[in-house]
């Protein structure tokens, strides 16, 4: 009992093959879209490489990039097919190719899927790494005179302008780091030295954050200093200034930043999945219908399906050639004899 | 004597007819470059109107979206006009329509180069114009209780941060004006009322900047007030540090940038005019050189193609007695009925006369 089963008169065979010729090329476009869309999302994240502790994330557009290209080259073998599939002297050549070719597009355009899926699955990981990444980023944002920390102050700087946020999860964060190099302190004076005595680790903690956690649409000028002090400013409470400084944490804004970008993609790479699919389903059907067709008899009517047998059989008949393969090694029989068994997965969608 | 005469052969005539109707759709697409180029501009400069006092730069944005649309247009027509010329007959259709055709292209060209050598022209006005805004943007910083004015703080902030400079000149702009608003000031302190007074005006000045002048490649927290008084920071020379603010003033910054975007504006334009100047060219070859196949009757035949038939001079006083006759005309009853074909000056006309 075939699989979904399909008469294919000439005519019908010849609009298949012009058609899926017509639909390949605008899969191969979908699929540089995907590439460009890897590229694309893959500078992102490298230039915020520097906020981010690992690059676990960054397997997303990788597969989107390798898929992309891979899904451009099966295009074009595709509308190669459909082309020589009208003429019955070039067709034979790749009778023996279409299977491997077949499994190697579908593990490829199942790629496409986990990439999807990965990028949902990995939001908790980018999380941590943003929170790591931006730990490190405010605690060495004094170190401008240590090499390899010497540039953190101006990519924090940067992005909290760029981002319009502050701190790691909220402004208060900048009170439990200096962020004031020792250089720049005098430690003759009273104040200073109270302040360093104040905490175990010896470290000038101030209720103040840098410039750029300030809010330009604020009305009044920035307050950035004794921001927990309300008589230090005139006209000024904390508990309700909302204005002054930047509300959210740059965690938050870079999760919201990916997170949007990832839902833009998220659409364009399902749709690259069905057109591929498409393709994929259609030339199976082409090529099935083909095989009855010879040299002589070429308007003849066929009949095409996606698999010979329905999907459990085909199934049972892949683990017993397996199983046979795996044993009869030595034997070097040939068990890849019969193209209609092959492994045409359980991926598939049941009938 | 004809200007600039060439031979052509029904091959040459055939290839420069399907060069040009290719050129006149690269040219189309030029077109499109322009107008959208033209409407960047446009946007960039209403972006930053808050910063540009009252002068006008609209009519030269204006004329080269204009411009850029007019160039699709004509060039589509172009385009098909050379489709058809490979053909004889199909000739005949456009036989009138083609010497008014040239005429307006060549005028139209004429325009598209005022409006790129008009980008060049705006520097002046420019400068001034941003001079000015840039004064009153800084003088009302402070009132983002006023309507109309709330949202120059905001803008000016953006703009330092942005375009990473500080003030007018440079910084010390910000130290002769009160950016801070009154409502953030305790006037029951000495130290505020005595700056109030120590001015004529009553502003309370500082030596001090807003935050968005800080600059980001610092090593050392940034220092916006009390920026003279070396005493009031530790590890501080006011006049050798200059990694704390920006050190570039935003007239400057803003004259550069758009100054670079109008003569980057200006080169285009001036290419695509050469291009729309060389294609009218071929236009008039393949035109003059159609016309003469048609006069000798054989379209097989070798045919002189030129730019004008006589030479500068006798055209133009041609042309002049043309119009010259033109005024007269009123005062002749029958000369020759309206679109009959006449031969005026070796060149086929429809008589424009009526009937009175």
């Amino acid at each position: 009992m075939a699989l979904l089963k399909i008469k294919l008169p000439f005519q019908k065979r010849v609009r298949l093959a012009q058609g899926l010729w017509l639909l390949s090329w605008v899969a191969m476009f979908s699929g540089a879209v995907t590439f460009a869309v890897g590229i694309l999302l893959k500078t992102e994240l490298v230039r915020r490489e520097e906020v981010m502790h690992n690059n676990d994330i960054h397997i997303v557009p990788n597969l989107l990039m390798v898929v992309g290209l891979a899904s451009v080259g099966i295009n074009i073998c595709a509308g190669k097919v459909c082309q020589d599939s009208l003429d019955t002297s070039r067709f034979p050549r790749w009778k023996t190719v279409l299977i491997p070719f077949f499994c190697v597009s579908l593990f490829f355009t199942t790629m496409l899927l986990i990439a999807m899926a990965l990028s949902y699955i990995l939001q908790p990981s980018l999380e941590e790494s943003l929170k790591l990444g931006l730990k490190n980023g405010i605690r060495f944002y004094k170190d401008t005179d240590t090499p390899g920390r010497c540039f953190q102050k101006e990519t924090i700087d940067r992005l909290q302008m760029e981002f319009q946020c502050c701190g790691n999860s909220n402004y208060r964060d900048w009170f439990e780091v200096q962020w004031v190099n020792n250089r720049y302190l005098d430690f003759t004076s009273n104040e200073v030295k109270d302040r360093v005595r104040s905490n175990v680790d010896g470290r000038y903690l101030v209720d103040g954050v840098p410039f750029s956690c300030c809010n330009p649409a604020s009305p009044r000028p920035c307050i950035q200093y004794q921001l927990l002090d309300n008589t230090a400013h005139y006209n000024y409470e904390h508990q309700t200034e909302e204005l002054n400084l930047h509300g959210r944490g740059c965690r938050q804004a870079l999760l919201n930043h990916y997170r949007g970008l990832m839902n833009t993609i998220g659409p364009g790479v399902l749709s690259a999945f069905l057109m591929q699919m498409s393709v994929l389903l259609g030339l199976r059907y082409l090529q099935t219908s083909m095989q009855a067709v010879g040299q002589e008899n070429m308007e003849v009517e066929t009949e095409g399906y996606i698999l010979e047998k329905g999907v459990k059989e085909t199934v049972k008949e892949l683990k017993e050639e397996m199983s046979r393969f795996f044993q009869g090694q030595v034997d070097a029989a040939p068990p890849a004899a019969q193209p209609k068994a092959e492994p045409e997965k359980a991926a598939m969608p049941a009938s | 004597m004809a200007v600039l005469r060439v031979k052509f052969t029904k091959g040459q005539r055939d290839k420069l007819a399907q060069m040009l109707w290719l050129l006149n759709w690269v040219s189309v697409m030029t077109g499109i470059i322009l107008f959208s180029l033209g409407l960047f501009v446009k946007v960039e400069f209403s972006k930053k109107e808050e910063l540009m006092a009252d002068r006008d730069f609209q009519p030269v944005l204006n004329l080269l979206i204009a411009v850029g649309l007019i160039a699709c247009i004509i060039n589509l027509l172009g385009g098909k006009i050379c489709y058809d010329c490979v053909d004889t007959n199909k000739f005949l259709r456009w036989k009138l329509l083609i010497l008014p055709y040239i005429i307006c292209s060549f005028f139209f060209t004429g325009c598209m180069l005022v409006g790129a050598l008009m980008c060049y022209s705006m520097q002046e006005e420019l400068q001034e114009s941003l001079a000015e805004g840039l004064r009153d943007v800084m003088r009302y910083y402070k009132d983002t209780d006023s309507p109309g004015r709330c949202f120059l703080k905001h803008t000016m902030d953006l703009l330092q941060i942005q375009f990473q400079c500080c003030g007018n000149r440079d910084h010390r702009d910000w130290f002769h004006i009160q950016w801070i608003s009154n409502r953030y000031l305790d006037m029951s302190k000495r130290e505020v009322v005595d700056r109030l007074h120590s001015n004529v005006e009553g502003k309370y000045l500082l030596d001090s900047v807003p935050f968005s002048c800080c600059n980001t490649n610092s090593p050392r927290p940034c220092i916006q007030y009390q920026i003279t008084n070396n005493s009031a920071h530790f590890n501080y020379d006011y006049l050798t540090e200059d990694l704390n603010l920006w050190k570039r003033g935003c007239h400057q910054a803003l004259v550069e940038y758009y100054t670079k975007l109008m003569h980057s504006t200006g080169s285009t334009g001036l290419l695509i005019w050469l291009f729309e100047l060389s294609i009218l060219t071929g236009v008039r070859y393949l035109q003059t050189a159609m016309e003469n196949v048609l006069r000798q009757g054989d379209p097989e035949s070798e045919s002189d193609g030129w730019l004008l038939e006589n030479s500068l001079v006798e055209t133009a006083r041609n042309n002049f007695n043309i119009l010259k006759n033109l005024g007269k005309i009123n005062q002749i009853d029958t000369i020759l009925p309206a679109g009959q074909l006449t031969m005026v000056n070796g060149r086929i006309q429809q008589s424009c006369i009526t009937v009175l």
